[in-house]
Parts: structure tokens; sequence; C-alpha cells
């Protein structure tokens, strides 16, 4: 499809304020001002919207599609979050104005939303408290990793080690470096933390370790079961447990994090409570934390008065400073705490149900179509598969694609060969999740009797497989680059 | 259950096909010790009720108040069109573009958000976004130690205090300083940003216009840091730079915004818009997804992620950022806010915002004992000194249905009688005289 630029017609515009005011160089210095005008679209209304309409097109969704990208929690999103993050009393409404002496009393609604969404989480995960500020999951990530070299820090030692088991998220590692932290790899064993690998870490690295950076159950799909010992030999050196939340679809309750012995959580709302992924964002990463570091929580924290009044907390003289400029993503948070006020305690709890229900039912239905790595085990909430032996999982993905599906993740976790990790949620019907394992019979029969055929799949959609190489090379980024 | 869609009779057939009685029994591998030992949470609401709570919830918010509330964020008309093609589920309910061809409606949106941004900016190219305009600066700058292996950074304190602060948090593990050099009655102090910068200075983080709201050309400072192979790193206000000399004429390597003032409700907070454009040659320290054009294995022409080899899930703990996900819906919304106001829509909002700025100036300053902070130039928002502390006046104000602006004293000392007061095209002359006979019943 041509591009907006392409379609741009000099002279014609689309929306323009009503106004008299003169132009800017009457208001200001020639040399304050640039030279040309921006070289943005100049469309009409409807130039925009056929435009963007047809770009919609283009694109598969949960809304559309089957959509089993595993870790990623494509459930489905309820319609009505829209309407109540959208209601102007929200939208509308200056994040500065609780800071005036009298603006706690104009926002009032909003902070009472926050104040309940904290309450929320921390009973749906057994923490103590909650910031909103982290304005994505990896964003969650490392105000988690900041909280706990707060905390060590206030004990008055330097830790510098991280340990981070080889199935974790590649923002795990990320975050520990970029919060200071040396990033030690744990090696797995039968597919989970080798409690033994975390022993030997702490005899070479000692009082120098920091904390563990967990998945439970894993990336793998696994529960963790040996997480006891691995809590009791951390404790031995006040390292600290960090649960990263992109699993949490999986254990609603079933186990509280905060229960368990974790010190800091973050979630992911756009996956576990049902807000939207946005073609890849806005999410939101609320972070929670246990009594150790309740102290160390970013400025403000939202507090409730005797009489029933809201008002912002920012005399926290221990806090790490600022994560985000304000409350995080409100605009999200809010449509997460519809979400759990609309399922209540025994619809999450459900919905974590279903959603390993339908994991273990797909898992089981693809046994002797893919090969199933730990199939003697329930699996939680998704589950890895390799490609079998004459076929690629980048094929059987395209495959996939080709019939209307999205296809799961693949490569990933990188401990897995030719790996295919699905997740499929609770929303998903019995026939699709059948529509799906048929559908993969089919392409792997294919890959095996032709490989060719499938090795140019997709043939259906707007493009075929693209040259990600020669993106790489000639680097066009922009409309004006590579001309 | 809502949102579930499996019948007693599909459940009781896929318990059977896993080979367990129970939903519960799923859960084996979490023993009994390991169960909840709380979870009190309340029963679930119907879709009305849900709805209905909220509704009265937002009733509780003042959105009324005649506000002149900015200091970096701006009550702007969003065209209805942003959120009726935003709101199209075939984008916001997809994900992360991994795979090309199903998702060529967000990787398209994304390189032409990159290419808008390039040219609002004047720099080579973009990136996808990131959360918000404090963590853009921070990405920006950490852009700039990696690349020139030094660890001073010289931050302008006219740079929004907020994302100083931010700034603070994010680098405090890391082996870097932060060299403040003082601002200048509301006006960056050129001379001592100049003087600041020496050979350890790995760039020079500046704002126009500035927190204050003032103007200034930071060219010579770019030249100056480039002759010490130090970075420049310039953060600006998208509406006003679509009339303000750019960041690539002023020879800047980074240029990032807070884009919030591009198609996205204030939504008390967020989500919001960080973007970042750097020049070409910087480009692979540029963090979080970039999209490229290309051509699939007919010819055509598509776009894919491109450049992975920066990001946390191929490089681990050497990647470029941990930023994973990015804003990409809050980056649609900026786009199609740009294409339906163009490059004249965009300058005539901040034509009619700088003229109704002034004319709030020309009625404040005639009230007795209110001046400008400063004689430098302005846009759409301006400091005034006061003959009262401003924190007194707009709590005041605020009990009479407006909010003349946002008083500085919490975050710079000396200045408890200055007030920040920024205009929009949500403002008009009758709330302007309103607001000034407010304050003038109050001084």
């Amino acid at each position: 499809m041509k591009t907006i630029f392409a379609k741009s017609v000099p002279g014609r515009t689309g929306w323009q304020p009503d106004t008299d005011a003169p132009r800017a160089a009457e208001m200001l210095p020639a040399g304050l001002l640039r030279k040309d005008p921006p070289r943005l679209p100049e469309c009409s209304e409807l130039d925009v919207v056929r435009h963007f309409t047809g770009l919609s097109r283009l694109n598969y969704s949960v809304d559309a599609n089957f959509y089993p990208l595993g870790s990623c929690t494509m459930k489905y999103n309820p319609k009505f979050t829209e309407y109540v993050a959208a209601l102007p009393g929200f939208a509308r409404l200056h994040p500065m104005l609780p800071q005036l002496g009298r603006g706690t009393s104009c926002a009032q609604g909003a902070l009472r939303c926050l104040y309940e969404a904290e309450r929320w989480l921390c009973e749906l995960t057994g923490m103590k408290a909650f910031t909103f500020q982290p304005m994505a999951g990896a964003n969650g990530e490392f105000a988690g990793v900041k909280l706990m070299a707060a905390y060590h820090k206030s004990k008055g030692r330097s830790r510098t080690k991280m340990l981070i088991p080889d199935a974790a998220h590649g923002t795990n590692p990320a975050s520990a470096a970029l919060a200071g932290f040396e990033a030690v790899n744990i090696e797995s064993r039968d597919g989970m933390v080798d409690p033994d690998a975390i022993v030997r870490a702490i005899a070479e690295h000692g009082e120098d370790v920091a904390g563990l950076m967990m998945t439970c159950p894993n990336t793998l799909g696994l529960m963790e079961i040996h997480l006891p010992r691995i809590v009791e030999e951390l404790r031995k050196i006040d390292a600290l447990l960090y649960y990263d939340g992109a699993n949490m679809n999986a254990i609603m309750g079933k186990m509280r994090v905060g229960d368990v012995g974790f010190d800091v959580v973050h979630l992911n709302v756009h996956k576990t409570l049902g807000t939207p992924h946005g073609g890849g964002g806005p999410g939101a990463g609320p972070v929670g934390v246990g009594e150790r570091l309740l102290p160390f929580l970013p400025a403000p924290r939202v507090r409730r008065r005797d009489d029933g009044v809201y008002r912002l907390d920012y005399s926290l003289p221990q806090a790490i400073g600022y994560i985000g400029p304000f409350y995080g993503s409100f605009g999200v948070v809010i449509k997460a705490l519809a979400y759990m006020m609309r399922l209540g305690g025994e619809g999450l709890t459900r919905a974590s149900e279903y959603a390993v229900l339908n994991a273990n039912y797909l898992k089981k239905r693809l046994e002797g179509v893919l090969d199933i790595p730990y199939a003697h085990r329930l699996c939680a909430h998704e589950f890895v598969a390799s490609a079998p032996e004459g076929t690629r999982a980048l094929d059987l993905a395209k495959g996939l694609l080709d019939r209307g599906i999205h296809a799961p993740t693949v490569y990933f976790p990188l401990i897995v060969k030719e790996c295919l990790m699905a997740e499929p949620t609770e929303s998903e019907s019995r026939e699709t999740l059948d529509g799906y394992v048929e559908a993969l019979r089919e392409i792997v029969e294919q890959g095996k009797a032709d490989p060719a055929s499938l090795a140019a799949a997709p043939v259906s959609l707007p493009v075929r497989r693209m040259d990600e190489t020669a993106a790489a090379r000639q680097m066009i980024l922009t409309e004006d680059m590579g001309q | 259950m809502p949102y579930i869609p499996h019948t007693p009779d599909e459940l009781q057939e896929m318990l059977s096909v896993v080979g367990v009685r129970s939903l519960d029994e799923l859960f084996a591998d979490i023993p009994a010790g390991m169960r909840p030992r709380s979870f009190d949470l309340p029963k679930g609401q119907g879709e009305a009720e849900v709805c209905a709570y909220f509704e009265d919830l937002a009733t509780q918010n003042r959105t009324n108040l005649i506000s002149f509330l900015g200091a970096g964020y701006y009550a702007h008309q969003i065209p209805q069109a942003v959120g009726a093609l935003s709101g199209r589920s075939e984008f916001y309910t997809a994900y992360t573009p991994y795979q090309a061809e199903c998702s060529q409606g967000t990787l398209q949106a994304i390189f032409e958000f990159q290419t808008a941004v390039s040219r609002l900016l004047e720099m080579d190219c973009a990136n996808a976004s990131v959360y918000d305009g404090g963590t853009a600066l921070f990405e920006a700058a950490m852009m700039a130690v990696r690349a020139t292996r030094r660890r001073v950074l010289v931050v302008d304190e006219c740079v929004n205090p907020i994302w100083r602060i931010m700034l603070g948090t994010y680098v405090s593990g890391l082996d870097l300083e932060l060299r403040l050099v003082g601002q200048n009655n509301g006006t960056s102090d050129m001379a001592a940003l100049m003087d600041a910068i020496d050979d350890n200075c790995a760039g020079v983080l500046v704002q126009n216009p500035n927190f204050f709201g003032a103007i200034a050309d930071y060219t010579e400072l770019f030249a100056k840091a480039r002759s010490h192979k130090a970075w420049g790193v310039i953060s600006v206000y998208p509406v006003m730079q679509s009339v303000l000399k750019t960041p690539g004429e002023m020879g800047a390597d980074v240029a990032v915004a807070e884009a919030q003032s591009l198609g996205q409700p204030l939504s008390f907070g967020g989500p919001y818009l960080g973007i970042m454009a750097c020049r070409k040659s910087h480009v692979r320290q540029l963090p979080g997804r970039i999209v490229g054009r290309t051509t699939d294995l007919e010819g055509k022409t598509g776009y894919v992620l491109t450049l992975q080899a920066r990001e946390q899930h191929i490089r681990r703990s050497k990647a470029t950022s941990n930023i994973c996900s990015n804003q990409a819906l809050c980056a649609l919304r900026s786009l199609i806010h740009m294409s339906l106001l163009g490059p004249q829509g965009l300058a005539r909002v901040a034509e009619n915002n700088m003229a109704l700025a002034r004319y709030a100036v020309a009625r404040l300053t005639a009230l007795k004992g209110v001046e400008l902070l400063n004689d430098a130039p302005f846009g759409n928002e301006v400091a005034l000194r006061l003959p009262i502390p401003a924190e007194k006046l707009v709590d005041a104000a605020t009990s009479r249905g407006c909010v003349p602006g946002y008083p500085l004293g919490r975050y710079f000392s000396g200045m408890d009688d200055v007030l920040l007061l920024a205009c929009t095209e949500l403002n008009d002359r009758r709330q302007i005289n309103f607001m000034v006979e407010t304050v003038g019943g109050l001084l």
C-alpha cells in the first residue's frame, strides 16, 4: 500500500483550528524559527480515514484471529474497558492537578481508582503495596531491580550479581544490566531452575548475589517445583527474589507470589488483566513489594485518610526516585481495574484455570503432531514444542499464517530446539483449539511431503516472506532514506 | 464466567482428554503449602454495574475547571478521527509485529510514524517510540554515554524537573556523573553550559522551549559539544516544533520529545509517548523497535522490524536498552493526528496558542505587581512573577473554578512567587478574561 506521504497533496488539509492568530514570524525572531514547514502529510480527513482503515486490514489481531503467541497472553480484551478509560472525567484530567494545594480535591475519582487498583493487586498477589509508575513490563523489571539495589544499599552493602535462569525473557538480564548489575546465568535442569545451580552460584559469588529473577511458571510452561528450596537458599544470604509476572495468568487464585517468598513482582496488566496489547504498547507494569522493600517504592503513593479523602504522599525519604513522570499508564491501569471488578476473585481464578486447561488440552492433542518435551508433566498456561524432524519452526509458523492463525512464539526459549511456544488463553473455545491442531497436522504433513511448498508460505497474505537481511543492510527507516 | 466460552460438557470432555478429574487437579504442581493464604477479592459485577461505578468516579474529577496548566503536558483538541481509527481493533488487539506478513498494518504505520517524527525534527531517522518524554531523555543520554564511552552528562536545569528526577533515578546504579548547570532566571545559562562541556563529557541535555516556556537557539552549544566529541541532546515540544528551529538545524545528535501533545489525552499521566530521532550514523545506538522497508521474495514492498541485534531479546544483558514493547498505539495516534493536521494545521495550532499566551501576558502584566520572569522569547507557555506566593494564588483561584497555571516553587528554590502559565486551543479569550479577573481579585 502507498504510504500516507505518497498520498499527500500540497495545500490539502484535514483539520485546522479556526483562528485569526498572526503567523509565527510576527511573534518570534526569525533566528528561532524553522526554515521549511515539516513535510507532514497533506490530506483530507477522508484520505486519512481511508488510509488507516486500509492499513488496519493488513493486520492479524485477537479480534479477528486465534493468536496463541506464547508468553504474551493474547486473551480477549473486553470492549467495555475502552469505554471506561475514555470517560472524559478521566481522559481530560491533568496529572499535575493533585500536586496543587486544592488540586487533590479535584482528582478524587482518579486517586480512588489507583487506590482501589492497588488493593486488588495486593490481594491478588499477596504483596504489601504496589506502585503503578512503571509504564510496561520491562520498565517494571527495571523498577524492581532498582528496589532490590536500594534494599542492599540500605543495609550498607553493594551487591553486583543478579542470578537469571537461562529460560528467562531477554528483558531480565537487560533490566538488571541497566540497573548496574551483572547477570549470572543459571542453567536449567529438567526444564526448571536447578537449585543446585543456585547453590553453586552462591558458593562462587557469595554475598555479592543481590537476588534471583524468576518467571514462575517458567517460559517452558512448567511450574518451578523447587521454589521452596530456592527461597531458602537465597534467604540464607539475605538475597531477594524477583517474580517476573509475564506468566501470572497461570496462577491467579492458585498461588500468591507474596505468600511463597517473592520480595518483588511486576505484573503485565496487558497480559494477565485483559488490557489490549495495542500492536506493541502501551502496557503497564505495576510493581508490588513485600515488607522488606516497602520503604523504597517510588513517590508518590496514594493514601486514604480516615475521612475517606484520597491524597498523594510524596514524603518517602527512602524512595528510589521517579520511574515514570506521574502515576503510571493510568488509562491502562483503569482498564485493568474494570476487568478485575467485572471478573471478581472467582472470575480471575476461573481465568487461570481455563487458561491452564486450554494449554494442557492443546498440548495433549498435539502429541504425535509436534515433538513435545516434558510431555509427562502438566503444563501451566503455555507449553513448548519442537518442530518434528525434517521441518522447521519458522515454516510451521508461516504455514499457520496462511490458515488465518497467528503463529505461536518461535525460537524462544532459546534452550528448546526449533521451539514453538503456544499460549491459547482462557478466551478460546474448544473448536478453535481443535482447528489449530488440525491446521498444524496438515502443515507438518505438507512440510514433510513437500518442504519447498511450505518454505514458500505464506502465500495468502498481503506480502510473502520478507528479505530481512536487505532491510538491515539497506536501512530504509523513513520515506527519505535510501532515495 | 465472563469471557470463558466452555460449556459444562466441553469442560468435562477436555478434562478427560488431559486426564484429570477437576480443574484444580491441573495445579497439582502447587502443593497445599504454597496455596494462597488469603484470596479475599470481591464478587464479580455485571458490565453495567462496573461502568456505572466508573462513571460516578469520573464525575469526581474536576475536568470542567478553566485550566492553564501545562508544564510539559498539554490539553489539546484531538480530532475524533484519531480515536475512531486507532480504536479499530485490528490495531489495538494486535501485538508486536514479529510475524511481518500478517502485521503490515502496524509495521507500515510505524514506518510512517518514524518518517513523520524525522521530518518534524529534521533528523535522519527515528525509532518506533519509547514510554514517555522522561525515558526518551534517559535513553538519549545513554546513547551518548555508550557512543562516546564517557561518563559525564551536562544537564541544563531548564529541562523539565520531573524528567531530571527520572534521569537521576535511572542512572543512579551506573557510574555516571550528572553535571547540573543552573538556570538563569528561567533561561538556559549558555555561558555556563559551554563551560561545563569538556573532554570527559558524553553529552549535553537541553530542552526547547525549556520548562519555563523560553525559546532559545542551541546551535552554538551543540557546536561546542561537537568540538569536544560530545553529543548534543535536545528535548522539544512537538506542537511548537512545527514552527521552531529544528534539532536538525541546530546540529543535535539526538532529539527527543514527550509527544502527549500529538493526539494523546492527558489521562491523568499516561499512557504517553516518548519519541526519539537521531542522525543516521547513530542509529545502531538507538534503543527499542525500529521498522525498515524491504521487499518480499516476489519483490513487493513491505516492512519488517529491523536492526534487532541491538535489542534485549537477542543481546540480553548487552542490549542497547531493556525496552521491549514500545507505545505502538500511542505512536499510531500521533501519526493519525499529524496526518489530519498536516504542516499547516499543526503550525496554526502553535500560532493560535502563542497568540493566546501573548494576550494572557498582556492582560496579566497590566495587573499591579505581575511581570514576566524574563524577557526571553516564548511560545504558548510563559513564567510570570507575582506579588504573592503562586501556590496561594492557584489554590484560591482553583476554588473559584480556574487553575491559572503551575506554581514553580515546588521544583525551583526562590521561585515561590512564580507561576507557569500555558495556553492551548482549548482556551479562548473569554477564558483568559475570566482567569485574569479571578487573579486580579486575589492579588
